[in-house]
């Protein structure tokens, strides 16, 4: 590949300055430039528990419109996708991806044992536990301890927020947050701070001093690499002004930069819809259906678009029947959208939910989440999915 | 040979939430053993029930029976229940906030320092109010009593029945979720019984169910009273049988021992003197406070290797940093949004195991937020940080004035975002401490309060970032920079 002379500076002033920390961080070496055709992961969390009825609507249904006579998207209103199947109104641009295939809809995740408590569901979702497990580690965080051993870079999973998801914790390894890379770097740039960091130096890490000091200087030096690939390549696609539109264009920016980041986690919510549930959802959609249309756009202008997928989730759908609210209650199994160039199957990849077999009102999942989870590390990322995930799960053929 | 100072200081930050400023003077004139007996004697009496509930829920939750017999049960509109589900809230958050300032202030450091630790050991979530004051209160009262009243006080408890679905365990549909919880997370831990004991525990906690006021209720109609065998033992158990059978088994005192010990003394167990700790736990009858003394009162507890080798959890920090620094908050939301960005917010454990501690406080965005939080609550500046949403908190809806959750993201959740903080410290209770030191060795006798590890950054540091105007604004200054440093972070 040819690198550009203000990258070479880059990396090479980068170099130099690792000199300065701690013994025991290898800092940035030639490694951070990742050659083109660098698979990228975005990971979209619709927390809250978005309604997928509601999202991807069975609209030759009758048992739908009859559990939600109020609530439920007229087929004429639906953006038709196939015979049986339209999307809510807001999703244009998802439409638009699923006529160039390069959608793929997955009906019917969810796990064994379904938790209906937002904060049990999300944990269970970010650490791939099974229901009665309790994990302290993210699944992100293990593919980082995985990938990432002994290489003390955490810039390799990067969440958009000013707090960083149990998903991106592993047990060495931590990934970062960061709500924009110009923040971060004026805050960790404050002189007190480079100036502690400076001085510890010690040999092991074996106390938590040690391990303070550390996750300090690489959250430091990683804000430098992150602020200064940011710059490399600014992104000059058209973003909506909102949190997500922001979010999705600092990471473009990012990977046009060549970070070495692989995975990219943003979260949009509310969808926890109880009550209204129509205007909120649709909001909301609204927000996703603008930002990530352009975030497409972007990607395909850059040809990109191949390079990177993203994918939707939340941590439990919602129930078949409306409530007496105009909304929805907890449910169990969803949805998820998958978006690239490089998907293998495209279009919706397996049977709608079957609204006649029922538990209790809610549907019954049909493919685990962690078999996602294992198609995306092992296909997409290259990981050792088996070891991040304790468990051999089978591949969907999505990527 | 280390100090006393430094070894009192230890124990206030374990067996409390750390030195308090009025008492640093005590700390260097007295042996451990003796701030001990004092900290145990402060902690002796019973402590008084917290009650923040709104009148208008006690009127309708205690009222609840008197409505049901005047045979017109009241229905609740839409903007009625709302109303509840916003005073509830606001009840927790008064909680939190009342108990956190009883952490801060009381005498009573052991006894509360304690409670802290039932609170993560008996994790649960509930957004009742009067549940929640309840469970604070069996803790709170039986911190230091026995560990076989609490057990059986707690797994009666509305909070923890409602939260681990017992009402759902009926004879002819079992729900093993409380059990399970009990066995795995409460008494034996992992790995010391078999599903089959689950199975069977459960059929003996049918039954068990709460009432809207809190109370414990036994429907015996969806009890199931036959045989079970449980851990060896077969008989026509009931649920106080089962808890007794895991309070026999020595496994229990050892399991709860470990985590005492990790909690209180090191991460990292030292087997034999765990077992140690636990045999006399077993013989004393589950005595916690004999348990405690066992800790406290041991050479070994005051070794170096024990001191300065726990991360604080958010809410040893921020305690921590009031007792040290007393403060009048105006705005004492910044508190729960301070707990909920740094990971830690009281009442809402992360889930049933409660919060893990050690090293997963620890990430690149809280450790920077540990870190300037000291210069944040001194330069009253805003917390511009945005904490997660949180369902359960919060429950999606954008129309509550301070949960809009999507509409405007600055008044979002718990504590407002990119509000000041409005600290105002009372610096004279502090700086008199250091009134006859010299100057050229304040910085060192600074240090020696606020850190329990040795500096690792050379004092240059601190010195020329301090406000070097006047012996006063160095104390301060200083003060605010160790407490900006990663070895603050430790105990």
């Amino acid at each position: 590949m040819v690198i550009k002379r203000r990258e070479f500076l880059q990396v090479g002033s980068l170099a130099t300055a690792s000199f300065m920390v701690p013994k025991f961080l290898k800092a940035f070496e030639g490694k951070a430039l990742v050659p083109p055709g660098n698979k990228v992961v975005v990971i979209l969390q619709l927390s809250g528990g978005n309604d997928g009825l509601n999202t991807v609507i069975p609209v030759r249904n009758d048992i739908y419109y009859k559990a939600r006579p109020r609530l439920g998207i007229l087929r004429d209103k639906a953006l038709s996708i196939t015979d049986e199947a339209g999307l809510h109104p807001a999703l244009t641009s998802f439409r638009e991806a699923f006529d160039d295939g390069s959608l793929g809809i997955l009906n019917n995740v969810g796990y064994p044992n379904p938790d209906r408590s937002h904060f049990r569901s999300m944990d269970i979702w970010h650490t791939a536990s099974q229901s009665n497990d309790y994990w302290n580690t993210g699944w992100l965080g293990r593919y980082l301890d995985a990938q990432c051993n002994g290489c003390d870079k955490p810039t390799q999973a990067l969440e958009i927020d000013d707090v960083l998801s149990l998903a991106l914790k592993g047990e060495n390894v931590k990934g970062l947050a960061l709500k924009d890379p110009q923040r971060l770097y004026g805050t960790s740039n404050e002189k007190f701070f480079r100036e502690i960091s400076k001085q510890h130096t010690a040999s092991r890490e074996e106390q938590p001093v040690d391990y303070l000091y550390k996750t300090m200087s690489e959250t430091l030096s990683s804000a430098d690499y992150i602020f200064k690939q940011s710059r490399l390549h600014p992104t000059t696609g058209e973003y909506p002004k909102t949190d997500l539109g922001n979010s999705l264009k600092t990471i473009s920016s990012l990977v046009y930069s060549e970070i070495n980041t692989k995975v990219y986690y943003v979260s949009l919510g509310s969808f926890d819809t109880h009550i209204n549930q129509g205007q909120q959802q649709e909001r909301l959609f609204k927000e996703m259906n603008d930002a990530v249309g352009a975030f497409v756009k972007d990607l395909k202008k850059n040809n990109r678009f191949n390079d990177v997928l993203l994918f939707t989730f939340s941590e439990f759908g919602r129930r078949v029947s409306q409530n007496a609210s105009n909304g929805t209650d907890h449910g169990t199994a969803n949805n998820m959208f998958f978006l690239s160039g490089g998907l293998k199957q495209k279009g919706i990849l397996n049977n709608m939910p079957d609204l006649a077999d029922l538990d209790e009102g809610d549907l019954k999942y049909k493919i685990d989440f962690k078999n996602v989870y294992s198609t995306v590390l092992k296909n997409w990322l290259g990981a050792d999915d088996q070891k991040i995930l304790g468990k051999k799960y089978d591949k969907l053929n999505f990527v | 040979m280390l100090s006393n100072q430094i070894k009192n200081q230890h124990l206030m930050w374990r067996a409390g939430f750390g030195p308090a400023a009025d008492q640093l003077d005590q700390l260097k004139n007295t042996t451990p053993n003796q701030l001990y007996q004092a900290l145990q004697k402060e902690s002796g009496k019973k402590p008084a029930y917290m009650d923040v509930a709104d009148n208008y829920l006690k009127g309708l939750y205690m009222g609840a029976e008197e409505i049901g017999r005047q045979g017109k049960k009241k229905e609740l509109d839409a903007e009625e229940r709302k109303m509840i589900r916003n005073k509830q809230r606001d009840g927790i958050k008064n909680l939190n906030l009342l108990w956190l300032s009883q952490m801060v202030e009381s005498k009573a450091q052991l006894r509360e320092k304690m409670a802290f630790f039932w609170h993560g050991h008996f994790a649960s979530r509930n957004i009742n109010i009067f549940f929640q004051q309840q469970l604070l209160d069996i803790i709170r009262v039986n911190a230091l009593g026995s560990f076989k009243d609490l057990l059986h006080d707690v797994s009666k408890s509305a909070a923890i029945l409602n939260f681990l679905n017992a009402s759902q365990n009926k004879k002819d549909h079992p729900n093993e979720n409380f059990a399970r919880e009990v066995m795995e997370l409460f008494t034996m831990g992992r790995g010391n019984y078999t599903e089959t004991d689950i199975k069977e525990a459960a059929r003996a906690f049918t039954g068990w169910s709460a009432n809207i006021k809190g109370e414990f209720i036994f429907r015996r109609f969806q009890h199931d009273d036959g045989a079970k065998t449980v851990l060896g033992n077969t008989g026509k158990f009931e649920g106080e049988d089962i808890l007794n059978l895991l309070l026999e088994e020595k496994q229990t005192a050892i399991f709860i021992t470990q985590k005492i010990y990790k909690f209180f003394v090191n991460e990292t167990i030292d087997k034999q003197k765990v077992e140690w700790l636990a045999n006399r736990f077993y013989k004393n009858d589950y005595h916690i406070e004999k348990l405690m003394d066992d800790i406290f009162t041991a050479d070994w507890f005051y070794d170096e290797k024990n001191i300065g080798m726990k991360i604080k959890s958010p809410i040893e920090l921020l305690a921590g940093m009031q007792r040290m620094l007393p403060m009048k908050l105006d705005n004492e939301e910044s508190l729960l949004l301070m707990q909920r960005i740094l990971g830690q917010l009281l009442f809402y454990p992360p889930n049933v195991a409660g919060w893990p501690g050690g090293k997963t406080w620890i990430d690149s965005s809280s450790l920077m937020m540990r870190m300037r939080i000291p210069q944040l609550i001194n330069d009253n500046d805003e917390l511009n940080v945005r904490p997660k949403i949180d369902d359960d908190q919060m429950g999606g809806r954008t129309d509550d004035e301070d949960m809009t959750a999507n509409v405007d993201k600055k008044k979002r959740g718990y504590g407002k975002v990119g509000k000041p903080i409005n600290a105002d410290v009372n610096w004279e209770v502090y700086t008199k401490n250091f009134e006859s030191v010299p100057r050229e060795n304040l910085l060192a006798a600074l240090q020696s309060h606020l850190l329990q590890v040795k500096a690792n950054y050379k004092g240059d540091i601190i010195k020329n970032s301090a406000d070097n105007s006047g012996r006063e604004n160095f104390i301060k200054s200083a003060t605010i920079q160790i407490m900006s440093t990663p070895e603050y972070q430790l105990c």
